[in-house]
């Protein structure tokens, strides 16, 4: 029997519990980040919903009107797990949102530095070096201290970190690629350079690019929440993960871990779910680990 | 090798004079730079005196020539909270970021080393399965979660450590540090073991795979066969051999400790430059945020400088790898 490409490389995936386990999760938190209006018991926008009263219940405690908070409730009365739900559809959204725009520009800065080479090359790889060679978080706060706080300015920060790595890998796989004998071929057909470049270099070049991708989603996703928890990030009408565990911070002090707590948990498993799938991704893509 | 250095010099302050421009073009340039250095509170007439005096109504060129004149002779203008010199309003705070940065990075090196080496000494077993299985989930963990699950744990529920300040300091050839008292050392540990968390991870699988590639080496094979002890092989042999990149990687991850140490410092209010950049963002302290930025880049762009340098002395070929590299 004939298996197909992807079967094969499913099977492969599919050899590790822990990176099935991995994606297991990530699912779990996509779909609920997608369907949080409709699972959530409370939507924690709506003013109206909120009753001060049932501010900061613990976990389980029953509120005056008689209401249960699987999670407990934040200072203003607002559900843990609802807000939990909404919060993670904003971390993931401006999470791949920025992912994806910083893979396209990277995409084609790195292209055009390994396919034209000489001071385009130079150019472009030492604007990458050098920018690498400062932390995300140092340069992500820059920006959001010169520009101030906003969505749109957050997945700005996000994007300038990280399309650099995205433009290394690409220039790396390309360089490999130019090498080869369809793109000799293509030159040989006359075959524009653009055409070339996007049609038949691209899609080779697209595996190590997957698994960088998703690594960095992961990484755009704790940076987001770190700039966040530091009052730098989204702003109180968004939302997401890190700016609810700041809101927490203050009653942690007096016990009340619940509304810091759960959100990090949310936090957590996202992360490492996509740590654990991408690390697997990483294992299935590389030839030199085949057997 | 002069060649190399000069060349490497050259770079850094072309890095230096490119960052001070975007830092002030970012502040000074976008937006309303009036709004953006004098102080808000003050009225029309002060603003319009103010707006002189610091040369506002000049071209912008002549005002960035300004600014890096300034920059140069260390004036980077006053803090409009505290009303001293941002710049030795940073220098300050500087030997408590400082003293956070060493202790986390002795704690990870301390740790991550020798866990590194027995997960790469042995990889199969369920030691350094959990070993490395620790440092996935050291990687996973953001920082400032950990910090709050640490205050969590220690501080409210044990109430075994304090959760915020630098406790007692004594002098230390003239500067306060923490780590000499025993209520300083117990304000310190668990800001230092936060920061240290994610390098001790690294460096345990930065360590392990290091371990893992020379134990195949033939020099290796050599001495086991020669019939060294295993402790020798392990210790003098292999040891000496691991720590070219690890200290290099050392060296590299310290700039990244003390941008990290911002979060740190914020969580658990220990009162260094990652603090007082966080507070003079929120309370739109510009001068300090400027002065904070000039400063952590040049101590970047130092680091990197002073990392290459020593990497090309002790390994020849990355400063001859341009010329010797196969005729590019």
């Amino acid at each position: 029997m004939v298996e197909s490409p992807l079967k094969r490389f499913w099977l492969e995936f599919a050899e590790s519990k822990l990176a099935l386990v991995g994606l297991g999760l990530l699912l779990l938190v996509v779909f609920v980040a997608l369907a949080a209006p409709w699972l959530s018991p409370q939507n924690p926008f709506d003013l109206s919903q909120l009753d001060l009263l049932d501010g900061k219940l613990a976990p389980g405690e029953k509120s005056m009107a008689g209401k249960t908070f699987l999670l407990g409730t934040d200072d203003q009365g607002r559900d843990m797990l609802s807000g939990i739900f909404y919060g993670l559809r904003t971390s993931l959204g401006v999470g791949v949102l920025s992912t994806v725009f910083a893979l396209s520009i990277g995409l084609v800065f790195g292209m055009l530095a390994a396919y034209f080479g000489g001071w385009v090359d130079t150019l472009i790889m030492r604007v990458v070096d050098i920018q690498l060679s400062f932390p995300a978080i140092l340069i992500a706060l820059i920006l959001l201290a010169v520009f101030g706080q906003g969505v749109d300015k957050v997945i700005i920060a996000l994007v300038t970190v990280q399309w650099a790595y995205y433009a290394r890998t690409v220039r790396a796989a390309a360089l490999v690629e130019r090498q080869k004998e369809y793109v000799e071929a293509a030159t040989v057909l006359a075959l524009s350079q653009t055409r070339i470049v996007f049609r038949h270099m691209l899609p080779n070049c697209l595996p190590p690019l997957i698994v960088v991708a998703t690594v960095q989603v992961a990484h755009a996703i704790s940076l987001e929440a770190t700039l966040s928890f530091l009052g730098l990030g989204m702003p109180v009408t968004e939302p997401s993960l890190g700016l609810l565990i700041s809101n927490g911070f203050t009653y942690l002090m007096s016990g009340k871990y619940w509304i810091s707590f759960y959100p990090g948990l949310a936090l957590l498993i996202t992360v490492m779910s996509i740590n654990l799938v991408a690390d697997q991704l990483r294992d299935v893509m590389n030839p030199r680990l085949k057997r | 090798m002069f060649t190399y250095f000069i060349h490497r010099l050259t770079q850094s302050g072309v890095v230096l004079l490119v960052m001070s421009l975007i830092v002030f073009l970012g502040v000074f340039a976008i937006g309303n730079p009036v709004e953006m250095l004098i102080n808000p509170q003050a009225d029309e007439v002060e603003r319009a005196r103010a707006t002189i005096a610091l040369g506002l109504d000049k071209p912008i060129i002549e005002q960035y020539w300004i600014f890096l004149k300034g920059a140069v002779t260390g004036d980077l203008g006053k803090s409009f909270v505290y009303g001293t010199s941002a710049l030795d309003l940073i220098m300050s705070k500087m030997p408590a970021t400082l003293e956070l940065a060493f202790s986390a990075m002795v704690i990870a090196v301390l740790f991550g080393i020798p866990l590194g080496m027995i997960a790469g000494l042995k990889p199969d077993s369920l030691i350094g399965r959990s070993i490395m299985a620790i440092s996935i989930i050291g990687f996973s963990l953001p920082t400032f979660w950990v910090g709050l699950i640490l205050i969590m744990f220690f501080a409210v529920q044990l109430g075994w450590l304090p959760s915020n300040g630098r406790g007692e300091t004594t002098l230390l050839f003239g500067i306060p540090v923490s780590f000499l008292s025993a209520d300083g050392l117990s304000h310190l540990m668990m800001p230092a073991l936060n920061l240290a968390l994610f390098k001790l991870s690294l460096l345990i699988r930065l360590t392990r795979a290091q371990v893992r590639e020379t134990i195949l080496q033939d020099y290796i094979k050599f001495a086991r066969a020669k019939g060294l002890s295993n402790t020798r092989v392990i210790g003098v042999h292999m040891l000496k051999n691991i720590m070219i990149p690890i200290v290099t990687v050392i060296g590299l991850e310290f700039g990244s400790v003390i941008a990290f140490a911002i979060v740190t410092e914020s969580i658990f209010a220990w009162p260094g430059t990652g603090k007082l950049l966080i507070d003079s963002i929120n309370q739109l302290d510009r001068p300090v945020i400027v002065a904070y930025l000039m400063v952590i880049v040049t101590l970047f762009v130092f680091i990197n400088f002073a990392v290459d340098i020593i990497y090309s002395w002790l390994d020849p070929r990355v400063r001859l790898g341009t010329t010797a590299g196969g005729g590019h």
